[in-house]
Formats: C-alpha cells, sequence, structure tokens
C-alpha cells in the first residue's frame, strides 16, 4: 500500500497507545480473576476449607508418630510442622485453580477477545498471573490467621512461631511470588491443554507429587534418593522459606542441610518464579485459536 | 481520488503440518462495505478470517489491512478492529456492565468516557435495561447484541464476524443484520463476515467464494448470480431419486438432486415447467422457478454444493 494511501485511513486513528493503557488492560483482567471467584463461592470452599481440614485432621492423627526434625528448637508438634505446608498447598490450589480458568476462558470465547486485544500478550499473562497470586496470598493470609487463632485458643497444639509485623509483612511478600510462581506454572500448562479434565490429571501427576516431595508434609532427610528428590524441588525452597520467616525473631531456626537458608531460599523462589513467568510469555506467544472447539470441528 | 480497499490479500496461503488450508488466496474487500467469505466448511474462512482477526501469523503472501502490513504492525491494527467468533467472547460470569468496562480497559478506555459510550452503545442496541444482569441469563440474540456493543466500544474502522448469525433464531437474525446495515451506513465501518449461509452472503454487497482453500469466485450478490444465465426450477419431492430418474428419462433434461431438492437449470424454462407440473404433479411437494441463486454459481464453479454433495 502506498503511502497516501496508509494515510487515508489516519484520519480514524486514536492517539498513540502508551504504557497506561497496558497496565489499565492488566489491572481489569485482574480484577476481573478476583470478581469471578468471589462469584463462585464453592471454590473458596475448596481452595481454603480442604487444606484447613487437612490441617486438623493430619495434625491429630500423625501427632503420635511424628518424630521431629533434628533443626526443630526444642518440642514440635506434627501441626505446627505442618503449618508452613499447609499456608503454601493453600498457595498451590488457588493458584491453580485460577489457572484452570485459562481452559475455561478459551472455551467460552474470553481469551480469544483478549488475543485480538492490542493488550500485549506479557500484559496478558501479568494480568492473569497477578490475578491468581492475588486471591491465593489473600486466603492463605486467612489460614495463617486462623491457625494462629486456633493455636491460641487451645483447638490446635501451641505454636512457639513468632509472627512480628515485620515478619508478616516479609511473609506475605515472599508468600506472594510463590503464590506467583505456581499461577505461572498452572499458566504454562493450562495454554497447552485442551480440557480442564487433563488439567485435573496433571494436577494428581505433578503438582501434587511436587507439594508432598517439598517438605511440607514430611522432614526431609539428610541423604537418600529422596533427600536429592526434595532438594531439587523448587517447592521445598517455598516452604523452607516460609518456615524460616515464621521463626526469624529472636531464637531463629538452624540452618541444616534439610532447611535451607533464608537466602537460598529467597533466591531459589525468586528464580522459580522468574522462570515460570518467562515460560509463561514464552507459550502464550504460541497460537491458541486452533484449540478453539467450534473452529477446530469446522476446520475438519 | 477512490478510497483503497479496506483489506489486500495478495497470494496468501496457509498450511497446518501437510495439510493446506489457504492456497495462493488474493482478494479485497472495500471501504465502508459488508464483505462476505462464503464458503462450505473446511473451505479455508476460518483460517483467513483467523490471519485478518490478526490470531494466526500470516505464513506466505501479504495481508495490508487499514494501511497496515499485519506481519509488522498487528497491535497498531488491532486497536483498529473488533472481532466476534462463532461462541459469543463474553465472559458469562460478569454483568452485561461489567463486559464492556474489561474490553473498554483492554482498549485503553476508563472514566468517564468509557462510561458515556457504554451507556450510548447499550441505548443503541437496545440492552440498556440489562446493565445489571449476569450474560449467563440473557437470551442468544440479546448476547450478540451486547456483544455488538462491546466490540464497538473503540469505535473499530473494521469488524470481523465469524458466523454471526449462529445460534440465533431468525428473529434475532434479521435484528443483527439491521445493526450491521446502520453501522455501515451511520459510521462507515468496513464489516467482514465469514459464513456459510445464502442468506447471510445475499445480504453482502460484496463476496468472495472459497473452496478448498482457493478463492472460485468473487463480485457483488448481483454481478454473480447473472454469471448463470437462464433460470431455474426447484423440486421437492417425497421420491426424489425415483423422481429424477423418469424426469431424465421422459424429457431428456438434465436433473441435479440434493437431499430431498431436484434442480433443474436452463436458459428458459416456462415450457418445461408447465410440461412438468402436466406430467408428475403427483409425485412433487412444491415446485419453484426462479433465478439462479449464489448455490447455483458455487456449484457451477466448484461442481459441488455449499452444503452436502451433488449426486
Amino acid at each position: 500500500m502506498t503511502r497516501d494511501a496508509a494515510l487515508q485511513f489516519a484520519e480514524h486513528t486514536p492517539a498513540p497507545r502508551g504504557g497506561r493503557a497496558t497496565w489499565l488492560g492488566i489491572w481489569t483482567l485482574t480484577r476481573r480473576e478476583m470478581v469471578r471467584f468471589v462469584r463462585q463461592r464453592s471454590r473458596f470452599a475448596g481452595a481454603l476449607a480442604q487444606p484447613v481440614m487437612f490441617w486438623v485432621l493430619f495434625g491429630a492423627g500423625l501427632h503420635g508418630s511424628f518424630k521431629a526434625p533434628d533443626w526443630a528448637l526444642g518440642e514440635m508438634s506434627y501441626q505446627e510442622y505442618f503449618f508452613p505446608g499447609i499456608a503454601v498447598l493453600i498457595l498451590m490450589f488457588t493458584a491453580i485453580f485460577s489457572s484452570i480458568s485459562i481452559i475455561e476462558d478459551r472455551h467460552e470465547g474470553f481469551l480469544q477477545g483478549v488475543l485480538v486485544s492490542p493488550l500485549p500478550r506479557w500484559g496478558l499473562v501479568i494480568g492473569k498471573l497477578l490475578g491468581g497470586t492475588l486471591l491465593a496470598l489473600m486466603q492463605a493470609a486467612l489460614f495463617l490467621l486462623i491457625g494462629q487463632a486456633m493455636a491460641a485458643a487451645g483447638l490446635a497444639p501451641a505454636m512457639s512461631t513468632d509472627l512480628s509485623i515485620l515478619n508478616i509483612t516479609l511473609l506475605l511478600v515472599f508468600m506472594a511470588v510463590v503464590a506467583f510462581s505456581l499461577t505461572g506454572l498452572g499458566f504454562i500448562m493450562a495454554w497447552k491443554l485442551d480440557s480442564v479434565q487433563g488439567f485435573h490429571a496433571v494436577m494428581s501427576v505433578v503438582l501434587m507429587p511436587m507439594w508432598l516431595v517439598s517438605g511440607a508434609f514430611f522432614p526431609a532427610g539428610e541423604t537418600g534418593f529422596l533427600a536429592w528428590v526434595i532438594r531439587s524441588n523448587p517447592l521445598t525452597y517455598g516452604v523452607a522459606g516460609l518456615r524460616r520467616l515464621m521463626y526469624s525473631g529472636e531464637s531463629p531456626l538452624p540452618v541444616s542441610g534439610a532447611l535451607p537458608s533464608l537466602g537460598v531460599c529467597l533466591a531459589a523462589t525468586f528464580l522459580f518464579a522468574a522462570l515460570t513467568l518467562t515460560g509463561s510469555v514464552l507459550v502464550s506467544r504460541q497460537t491458541v485459536s486452533s484449540k478453539s472447539p467450534r473452529s477446530a470441528s469446522k476446520r475438519k | 481520488m477512490t478510497q483503497p480497499p479496506a483489506i489486500t490479500v495478495e497470494s496468501l496461503s496457509h498450511c497446518y503440518g501437510e495439510r493446506v488450508a489457504l492456497d495462493d488466496v488474493s482478494c479485497e474487500f472495500a471501504r465502508g462495505s459488508i464483505c462476505g467469505v462464503l464458503g462450505p466448511n473446511g473451505s479455508g474462512k476460518t483460517t483467513l478470517f483467523s490471519i485478518l482477526s490478526s490470531l494466526v501469523p500470516t505464513q506466505s503472501g501479504q495481508v495490508t489491512a487499514l494501511g497496515f502490513d499485519l506481519r509488522r504492525h498487528a497491535t497498531e491494527y488491532r486497536q483498529q478492529i473488533s472481532v466476534t467468533f462463532q461462541a459469543p467472547a463474553l465472559d458469562r460470569r460478569l454483568t452485561v456492565q461489567e463486559n464492556l468496562l474489561h474490553q473498554g480497559h483492554l482498549y485503553g478506555l476508563s472514566g468517564r468516557v468509557l462510561a458515556e459510550r457504554s451507556g450510548e452503545l447499550l441505548e443503541q442496541f437496545r440492552v440498556a435495561d440489562r446493565t445489571g444482569d449476569i450474560v449467563d441469563t440473557l437470551s442468544g440474540g440479546l448476547k450478540r447484541r451486547v456483544e455488538l456493543a462491546k466490540c464497538l466500544l473503540h469505535d473499530p474502522q473494521l469488524l470481523l464476524l465469524d458466523e454471526p448469525s449462529n445460534g440465533l433464531d431468525p428473529g434475532a437474525r434479521h435484528d443483527l443484520w439491521q445493526c450491521l446495515e446502520e453501522l455501515r451506513a451511520e459510521r462507515g465501518t468496513t464489516i467482514v463476515v465469514a459464513t456459510h449461509l445464502m442468506e447471510e452472503a445475499e445480504r453482502c454487497d460484496a463476496l468472495v467464494l472459497l473452496d478448498a482453500g482457493k478463492v472460485v469466485a468473487s463480485g457483488s450478490p448481483s454481478e454473480l448470480r447473472n454469471e448463470i444465465p437462464g433460470e431455474t426450477i426447484s423440486i421437492i419431492a417425497s421420491q426424489p431419486e425415483t423422481l429424477q430418474q423418469r424426469i431424465r428419462e421422459s424429457l431428456q433434461v438434465d436433473v441435479r438432486r440434493t437431499g430431498e431438492l431436484l434442480r433443474i437449470q436452463q436458459e428458459d424454462c416456462q415450457t418445461l415447467l408447465h410440461e412438468l407440473v402436466d406430467r408428475f404433479s403427483g409425485d412433487f411437494k412444491t415446485i419453484s422457478l426462479g433465478k439462479a441463486t449464489l448455490e447455483d454459481v458455487f456449484l457451477a464453479r466448484t461442481g459441488h454444493r455449499l452444503a452436502g454433495d451433488e449426486q
């Protein structure tokens, strides 16, 4: 097309799109995640009530057979050990469930609507991931509050955790990064999958085991193959980081091979978040239109 | 000076692995017109539509739309267009108002400008009384109207619609087309419709007929129809196969059959019509005489019908 021809179209052209428009798009996608969550109360029950039940029931059931790890300070009940693990489980469940909405969005056509909008793909990813992160963070924080309240009220064994204002702030930031990385992981998988059932399958063979061998459910040994699996699992550093931040007051937990230092936890968790974000942006550049059930069937 | 076309497609080819979906397609869509891409399922129109909506990148060939080369300026192009897919791209758990709000934000609109614009459009599409309703509670026709309102928020120059009548009852279809015609008349919006329905194709200003990934014909519906001289007799029969055989044997004319429909095409059908009525009046349900339709054009160009195979 000639320059003249292009100029003829320019008369309609609105002002060039700036960074503000992109952030407005990101904010709107984040906000949509929140509103959708509030409208689906069952998600709340699944993501918060189930882990709380796990905590109470497993805590009571396994209390007798639990041997506190070497790094524990004095007496540590199973419920106290399990406490940060459950917080990470909540982060995982919520983060993952908000990734599933990618599949629903695609089937309902909403995703295509966003893909043909001027919002860049990285904006779509950030919007989606921030939504999942905020939801996960709110619920995990609520759990920490409920757990502390139950322990204080005598409904759960007493815990020697030390939660000052500074600790709580650090905990929230750290949990946000863990949630962001898990939502990113969910995003990468959901983008590739075409059905919610497929996602559930992936969840039970990849995500749940990942959580089980993160030191959330049982302490890692110092040696043996399981110790290596646990050490190479990025979530291990999420659980350990959370655990450390809960005790970092006057009597921090001692450093051992099975419980990495806070620095290592922070580095590993931020790296994991950066990797899943990069992965999400890369997969989001792949075409998804052919996965739309209607257009796919039409092309046969 | 004549206006440049809104879209120019030159030698566009597209493959999915081994399968060729578009094979050297070239066509133009005039600015400010309603253009139809007509073809049966599998003709490549969905692929062409996906490329025009910038969902699928161009593999080979050149697409220039609204002055933008789609390979290089997809983002700027997206700001100027709106796309509706077969399934309404609405969030069914949100209200009508919320859907419009999110759409506006995606296109960089906010605050009073967005509120005013969405108010106007909801009014125009007669859904202003449903703004607070959850989309899931609306009928198919209302959803389409909300979607159109949503699509027009940023005043696009080009509107792409994939099978827009999908899932709509006749009343809602009529409504939709009225909206589209108003839009073209009042705003000069270029509208491209991908369809396999004759009825929709007839309402377009210009058509591109696609079959097996190739352009088989293009022009206005009347130009295309005029390509086929003469008239067509259509017969709906309860035993079409037997009747087809009998007409062929007794009148020596070419009779084509699709399902229960028989068609005879020739220069002057008046005498033949009388003869058919005299001889076979008890064998058909209806018989009609008319000029060639787009279906006939498609048949003449490809040797098969838009839907179903000719026998």
